[in-house]
């Protein structure tokens, strides 16, 4: 019962990080840009939540502002970058810090602001109890919830990234000296796909907080991108090849995410590591991912010249 | 066509690195011009495509194309009337995205892009019709990425985007010197071809001089920032390669100092 719980969490968990973590994808695969912004624009989701579901508003309608509030944060760290020409780890850094401070005026001041009004998870566990007349495991409904956002975003992203516009953004992170050739306002691209993830990873932080926290947190967007890395990286290493598929790529990215999340569900449960471990789990996670195809290396490179003692002893053997 | 006035280009103003590229330039390029470009090292020549395209904007000068001032227009606005082949064969195609999706890119260059599907069935028959003459076999790979074609696969393709939306100015920019010399042959000769058979106005930088004479119906020669020798017609077509080494001797008042140019002639 145990294993499951534990699983259960870790999955639920996981997929409230699925748009963060499709965000990060679009920047540093799809654009090729170090958006460091994510930390703050996951708080920010998460404040503007609070504030609207508390002043009444519909929890889903929240999550659509929190989006809207996400790309103005993409938008800005775009400007930064195009027009003042600042270079990207410095702009998202800027846009970082900046709603940092935007992020507690949002919450009034305050460093956590719990929902007094109900979420998302709360309104649809109280309509599937209602309908089953039975009380449905809470854990059930966020990994609902999360799965249906995480699909649709994927199926979204599929067929904007199809159109012109989404071919000239992955042209302009591709080869940007191939894109202004053909024509594309590559400054453009770069802010309207900054937008688009940081719109993703504000709505993510909006999901977190309504299906986790019950609260919006002014600090949850520490190690935020580390989070997203590891998760785009787990995924990659785990589920893609060359010749994958755009569509194929995002659900494996998503799956990261969820096996970060899973693997930390079970570390923590390990006696001797506490809550406050977390960080530095975190890290030794994403190490272990970044450095996952060194070590596919040097193991093939081990085998290979094993391969090559072998046969060469072999051949020494007949010349004797 | 095109009219280049006093064009002027100075790098790094302000620091010790600071060097004068074009000295004000005037070229005149008439409609169907096949005009090829030699010269020295920093001679100008790449800067001087590089202004055409909007690159680097020139410090001072007009440029007008086709009677409409380009002199300030972004390079991305100047592309719907530019195709262009960089020397580099990495530069003109995206590498993660399919042959398919770089000719659908290419396939947009002249008009705007919006939330129409990037390329349909009726483009793709288009685009293997268009790769079928490259004669690289392309056309039934057209799902592949391009980063796992050879350099001069890279670059036919690259030739074929540039003009796979009639462009009114062909810039090339030394498209051949990153390749093998039989690779190199393939493409200048696809180069000719389509250049021919479209009517296409271009301008090709090279470093080779035979290629210099032997293509094209205009040759011009930089150095030092200036355009020092202008010839067409049946003048350019009698040219051998001493004439130039001479030519351009009494013009510089010094031996010629390309490298590549020297050592490929």
């Amino acid at each position: 019962m145990t294993f499951l719980t534990t699983l259960l969490s870790g999955v639920s968990q996981g997929l409230c990080w699925a748009l963060l973590t499709l965000g990060v994808y679009i920047t540093y695969r799809l654009l090729d840009f170090a958006d460091l912004s994510v930390e703050g624009t996951f708080p920010l989701g998460a404040a503007v939540t609070a504030v609207l579901i508390n002043a009444g508003v519909n929890p889903f309608l929240a999550i659509l502002a929190a989006l809207a509030c996400g790309m103005l944060a993409g938008f800005c760290t775009g400007f930064l970058n195009t027009v003042c020409k600042i270079p990207p780890i410095l702009s998202g850094i800027l846009t970082m810090i900046a709603l940092y401070s935007i992020n507690l005026r949002i919450q009034a001041g305050k460093a956590t602001v719990t929902f007094k009004k109900d979420s998302v998870k709360n309104l649809l566990s109280g309509w599937f109890s209602k309908l089953l007349h039975t009380n449905v495991n809470e854990k059930y409904i966020s990994i609902g919830i999360g799965v249906c956002f995480a699909l649709l975003a994927i199926i979204l992203l599929y067929f904007f990234f199809g159109t012109e516009i989404g071919a000239a953004i992955r042209a302009t992170g591709n080869n940007p000296f191939m894109a202004r050739a053909l024509g594309v306002n590559t400054s453009r691209m770069t802010v309207l796909g900054l937008m688009l993830s940081n719109g993703l990873i504000a709505a993510s932080g909006s999901l977190y907080a309504q299906l986790e926290y019950n609260a919006a947190i002014v600090t949850m967007g520490q190690g935020a991108i580390v989070i997203g890395l590891a998760a785009v990286i787990i995924g990659e290493v785990l589920f893609c090849h060359k010749d994958h598929s755009f569509a194929y790529r995002m659900t494996a990215v998503v799956l990261g995410a969820v096996i970060y999340y899973v693997i930390l569900a079970f570390a923590l449960k390990v006696n001797f590591l506490n809550a406050t471990d977390l960080k530095l789990i975190t890290a030794v996670i994403v190490t272990f991912a970044l450095s996952l195809p060194v070590i596919k290396g040097f193991i093939a490179d081990r085998r290979e010249r094993a391969a090559n003692r072998r046969q060469y002893a072999d051949g020494g053997a007949d010349h004797a | 066509m095109l009219e280049m006035t006093g064009i002027r280009k100075t790098f790094n103003i302000g620091t010790v690195n600071e060097k004068q590229v074009l000295k004000g330039v005037d070229l005149h390029i008439y409609p169907g011009d096949f005009i090829t470009v030699i010269g020295g090292n920093g001679a100008g020549k790449s800067t001087l495509l590089n202004i055409i395209a909007g690159v680097h904007k020139s410090d001072g000068g007009r440029l007008v194309l086709d009677g409409q001032d380009v002199t300030y227009l972004p390079e991305q606005k100047r592309a719907r009337y530019l195709g262009r082949v960089f020397q580099d064969p990495m530069m003109g195609t995206a590498a993660n995205m399919s042959i398919a999706e770089n000719l659908a890119m290419a396939f947009r260059r002249t008009r705007t892009r919006g939330l129409r599907w990037s390329s349909g069935a009726a483009e793709a028959a288009h685009y293997r019709q268009a790769l079928e003459r490259l004669d690289l076999g392309l056309e039934n790979r057209m799902t592949t990425k391009v980063g796992l074609l050879s350099g001069g696969q890279r670059q036919a393709l690259t030739l074929l985007m540039a003009t796979l939306q009639k462009p009114k100015l062909l810039l090339l920019d030394e498209h051949t010197a990153a390749l093998d010399p039989k690779t190199a042959a393939k493409v200048l000769a696809l180069t000719e071809e389509i250049i021919d058979e479209n009517g296409l106005t271009a301008l090709m930088v090279t470093h080779n001089m035979r290629d210099a004479i032997k293509l094209g119906n205009r040759l011009i020669m930089m150095h030092d920032g200036n355009i020092i020798y202008d010839v067409a017609g049946e003048e350019k077509r009698a040219l051998q390669v001493e004439d130039l080494l001479k030519k351009f001797e009494t013009a510089a008042g010094e031996a010629l100092s390309n490298d590549r140019m020297l050592l490929t002639q």
